[in-house]
Parts: structure tokens; C-alpha cells; sequence
């Protein structure tokens, strides 16, 4: 089976080819026979119907052009009426009461949502083994070594790498859009922050959180995006920014592009083998006319600790509505109102949201604050003021997005300082609110996907998509099908 | 950064999570660890820098003192663990 994109079933709805129905049963069928465990649920009639109702609004006349076309959606997400998890035993059976911004942006436009899909619990990890609902397999692994798909959008990127859904929505807090983007080939964008609505995506850091698209393409990117972007009143953080189409400047030239590649992405602890499929990758845009140009963002190292103590401050006043009272999981068993919330927390939280919520109840406690968040947050500004610097120099910049390639299942699980690793590239543009995205960049000797990692100015992702469209246009990388994809190799 | 028993159970007490008495060294070394990690920030001078609350400094909008919600009690109640007659049922606070 070869890779179809968003651009492509667009094409194919408009001209009649086939319907949405058709479409969308052939994505479910496909979900039905794979074994990666990417979705949490799938409500093949909600699918169905919504198919249908695309189908009759284009013989209507309706000529959006997503209309009728089905997609993933991460179990973060709120959908009315369907169980949202996130990923944890104490949502398990959350029946949400409400549908998130980008969600309805997406149905308003008459997109079709296949299921759920599978994600670090409460979007805490990078290799989707957190989540209570089984770990995902990444489709570039194979029965013998068990690949991991990234995380915490595992299950959205095992979903589109395995071709059980065109594309798929995500969200990015410290690299958890694009970390599996680059471990599964496939495009990922995360927006500026406030360009698609927080309303209805369950909070893990409000001051990091953005939601984006997981596609083939960056064309299909760009499509995605026009449909989950917006302003919304709803999220007091919400951009308002006039609409803009992500797609329009896709096929521009980069005759003249500064590429910024900052001597921090490519020191220590970067794979070697990496480290040659990027300056390739970069030699691709100079073939193209770009400019390289050697910048620095001398705090960089800094981001890591910032990052883990801003994002479990954040997370331990998030999590706590989650209290067994109002919705969700509740104890059995329990003494008095403080012993309810503590069992109920105790046996429905995973390890690894406890250990973050406990480091940010701490960092947060009294007498730590300053040495602590406050700290944390002024390097914060120390790090957002070096990309300032940066782009005085140049209009991109390029690294790797992550360390080293999938690496296999179990192998990480027991040390949470080295999974955190995982996010060392991408954490920066998280706190410096930054637009970042990974494109499949090449492939290893023993054929894993890398991503390069691009990073561009505030609310330039159209300057972005187009950096990326034009490497795709020139490689074929994000083209290459999974050994394990749905009928791809023995599946 | 080293931890003792106590401040681990003071931390998990503020958190609202039990640890398991078999537990507990796991998890302070755990969350030593982690804590060792962004020991990091303290080698740097941050004096006369402003903390960065959100990017770009965004602040909060504010909106006009107007309801905007219909009342959905009974639809949000309805995925509540125990809830009786307009009510979320706890345990007894007062006495």
C-alpha cells in the first residue's frame, strides 16, 4: 500500500472519484485489521455519520477542502458525547460533556474524526509506554525489535505512519508533536502558541500546550492547519490574528533563505550517523539557493531544567480538578474527603504523572518558589531573548529533532531523566512560544526516519511550510511507506 | 540535590498521592534525580531579569461581566462518580 495524502483524497472527493463514506470505511477497516494499538477508541458510527453528512453537504455544493476527509484525533482532545481519556485510568470512562475548539473548527469544515488515538497519559512522555491503554507500536519497527513511536502523540503518529488515517491531530508541550514525527516519517507542526485553541484539549502546562497537525506532506500540513486554527474567545490565550491560509505560500523560492544552524544542536550527545543525514539535509537548501549561516543560542542548555520545572508546576495545579468528585475515576474505598481525593489520585495516576505532579507540588511549595519557578521562568526569557538574537541573523533555523532515532521498547522506560532527553531540541521553541515543525529528513543505515527540525519567527508557519514543501519537493523521504504499515511488509 | 523520607511523604501529602511504604526510596531517588537535573539553573545569574509568565508575554483578555453559560447541571452532573438531587455527594467535611 502507498501513502495517500490529505491533498490527494481532496482531489478525489471533489472530482467524484469517491465519496466520504467510502473513504472513511476503507480507514476504518484499515484501524480494524492493524495491531499497533495507536487508537484508544474508535466510534465507527459518530465516523460514519459524519461521513455521511460531508458526503450530502457536497452534493449541496459545499466545497471545502477537507470536506468528507477522515482523520485521527488525539485522545486529548474533548468530543461530546465519546470517551476522552488522555491516555489515563482516571478518565477511563470520561464521556465528555463538550467538543474542543479545534475539534468543531475541524467539523465545521466538515472534517471527518476516524477515533481516538493512544498518547502518553496526560501527554507526559516521549515514547507513548506511559499511557494506561498499552504501549503503541512505531510501523518503522518489526516483530523482532519492537520500535517505540515517540510520544506523547504516539498513537497519532503510529496512526498516520501506518496509513490507518490520512493524518492526525496532536498537541506539543515539550516536543510531543514532533519527536514522533521524526520517529515515525511523517510532517509535524507545531503552531505558534494561541494559534489553535486550548478549549477542550486537557491542560498538562497552559503556558506550553499548542495543538497541530501530524500529516505525510507539509501541503497536508498546511491544510490541517487551516482547519484548526482560529481565534477563540473560549481560551483566554487565544491569538487574535486575522485567518490566514497556511498554503499560500508553499511553492515560493528560497533563493536568498537564511538558514540559522545553532552550534548547540549539533554538540554533544547528537548521534553521528544524525548528525550527516542533517548537514545532507541541509546541503538540499543550499542547492536551492539558501544561505547557511552558523548562529547560537548560548542558553540552550538551559531549557531542559526550566522545561521540567515550568511544565510539572504547571502540571501539579492542572491535575488537580482531578479529585474524584465532579467527573472521572473515584476510589472504592476511603476514610474522609482528603483520603477520597488521595486514593482516587493514588490508584488512577501513572508513575510518571505522579512524579511530575509531586516535583511540581515542590517546586511550587513554600519557601522553593523563587529558587524554583522563578527562576525557572527567567530563563525562560533568557532562552525566548537568544531566539530574538538568532533571527536577527537569519529567517530559520535547522537542527536535528531529536537526539537519535526510535529507539526500542523498555529501553528508556526505567530512567525518566534519560527519556527526557528525548526533548532537547525541541523543548526551546515550547518556551519561547515559537512556531517549530519536523520534516522527514533521511533515513539511517539500518533504515530508521530522522526528522530535521525547523524553527521560525512568531506566526511565520506559513514561512515554515514552505521552507518544508520545498524540500519535499526535491526529496522523497516522507513518501517512503512503513515496513509495518497496514499491509505494508508481513501486517 | 539529596531528599529525606519526611520531605518526600510532605511533598506527596501536598500532591494528594499515597506512596507505598515499599515505595518510597524509589521515588526519592527519582525525584532526586530529577531535581539534580534542574539543579542546572542555579549556576546562573538571573538578577534584573523579568520572569516570562507566557510567550510573547501574552496576557490574559478580559471579558465582559455578562453570563454566558446556560445551565447544564444536570447534563455535567450526569458524569459525576455520585451526585443526588442537584448535589455532588463527598464524604462528611463538618462534623
Amino acid at each position: 500500500m502507498t501513502i495517500t495524502t490529505l491533498a490527494e483524497l481532496a482531489a478525489d472527493l471533489d472530482q467524484g472519484k469517491r465519496s466520504s463514506v467510502e473513504i472513511t470505511k476503507d480507514y476504518l477497516g484499515r484501524i480494524k485489521a492493524s495491531h499497533h494499538n495507536a487508537f484508544i477508541s474508535v466510534n465507527e458510527d459518530l465516523a460514519i455519520g459524519q461521513a455521511q453528512a460531508a458526503d450530502a453537504q457536497r452534493a449541496n455544493g459545499n466545497k471545502h477542502t477537507l470536506l468528507g476527509i477522515p482523520v485521527a484525533q488525539k485522545d486529548i482532545f474533548c468530543i461530546e458525547g465519546t470517551q476522552t481519556t488522555c491516555g489515563s485510568k482516571i478518565l477511563e470512562n470520561f464521556i465528555a460533556p463538550y467538543t474542543a475548539t479545534v475539534v468543531q473548527n475541524m467539523q465545521d469544515r466538515g472534517v471527518v474524526s476516524l477515533g481516538k488515538t493512544n498518547m502518553d497519559e496526560f501527554a507526559m512522555g516521549s515514547s507513548n509506554e506511559t499511557s494506561h491503554f498499552g504501549s503503541v507500536s512505531n510501523p518503522w519497527g518489526s516483530e523482532e525489535t519492537k520500535l517505540v513511536p515517540g510520544g506523547s502523540s504516539g498513537g497519532s503518529a503510529s496512526a498516520v505512519s501506518a496509513l490507518l488515517a490520512p493524518a492526525a491531530t496532536g498537541t506539543d508541550t515539550g516536543g510531543s508533536i514532533r519527536q514522533p514525527a521524526a520517529f515515525c516519517n511523517l510532517t509535524g507542526i507545531k503552531p505558534s502558541y494561541g494559534r489553535c485553541s486550548r478549549y477542550g484539549m486537557i491542560a498538562f502546562a497552559s503556558s506550553l500546550d499548542q495543538a497541530g497537525p501530524m500529516t505525510h506532506t507539509a501541503e497536508d500540513a498546511a491544510l490541517l492547519l487551516n482547519t484548526m486554527a482560529g481565534f477563540d474567545a473560549k481560551d483566554s490565550t487565544s491569538l487574535d490574528v486575522p485567518a490566514e491560509d497556511f498554503s499560500a505560500c508553499l511553492n515560493d523560492s528560497l533563493d536568498g533563505l537564511k538558514i540559522g544552524l545553532p552550534k548547540e544542536f549539533f554538540g554533544d550527545g547528537l548521534d553521528d550517523e544524525m548528525a550527516s543525514i542533517i548537514e545532507t539535509a541541509v546541503k538540499e537548501f543550499e542547492s536551492m539557493g539558501a544561505v547557511i549561516k552558523e548562529v547560537s543560542l548560548p542558553n540552550s542548555h538551559l531549557a531542559l531544567p526550566s522545561y521540567y520545572v515550568i511544565a510539572p508546576a504547571e502540571a501539579s495545579s492542572n491535575l488537580s480538578r482531578f479529585d474524584g468528585v465532579r467527573y472521572g475515576y473515584r476510589a472504592e474505598e476511603y476514610n474522609d474527603l482528603v483520603d477520597m481525593y488521595t486514593k482516587t489520585r493514588t490508584e488512577a495516576f501513572g508513575d510518571e504523572v505522579k512524579r511530575r505532579i509531586m516535583i511540581g507540588a515542590y517546586a511550587l511549595s513554600s519557601g522553593y518558589y523563587d529558587a524554583y519557578y522563578s527562576q525557572a521562568q527567567k530563563l525562560r526569557r533568557l532562552i525566548s531573548n537568544d531566539f530574538t538574537d538568532a533571527f536577527g541573523e537569519c529567517d530559520v533555523i535547522m537542527g536535528p529533532t531529536t537526539p537519535s532515532p526510535a529507539f526500542e521498547a523498555g529501553s528508556r522506560s526505567g530512567d525518566p531523566v534519560s527519556m527526557y532527553l528525548n526533548d532537547i531540541y525541541t523543548i526551546p521553541a515550547n518556551l519561547a512560544g515559537l512556531p517549530a515543525g519536523s520534516i522527514p529528513a533521511g533515513f539511517t543505515k539500518s533504515g530508521l526516519p530522522t526528522g530535521l527540525h525547523l524553527i521560525t519567527p512568531y506566526l511565520q508557519e506559513a514561512k515554515m511550510l514552505n521552507i518544508a514543501h520545498k524540500f519535499q519537493q526535491v526529496t522523497d523521504w516522507h513518501m517512503r511507506t512503513a515496513p509495518n504499515a497496514i499491509s505494508g511488509g508481513k501486517a | 540535590m539529596a531528599l529525606d523520607n519526611e520531605t518526600v511523604h510532605n511533598i506527596a501529602r501536598l500532591a494528594r498521592i499515597e506512596i507505598d511504604p515499599s515505595e518510597v526510596s524509589q521515588t526519592r531517588s527519582a525525584l532526586e534525580n530529577i531535581l539534580e537535573l534542574v539543579a542546572q539553573m542555579e549556576a546562573v545569574d538571573t538578577t534584573g531579569i523579568e520572569p516570562m509568565t507566557h510567550p510573547f508575554d501574552a496576557t490574559m483578555r478580559l471579558r465582559a461581566d455578562a453570563v454566558t453559560e446556560a445551565n447544564q447541571r444536570d447534563k455535567f452532573q450526569a458524569i459525576a462518580p455520585k451526585a443526588e438531587g442537584g448535589l455532588y455527594l463527598v464524604p462528611k467535611v463538618i462534623d
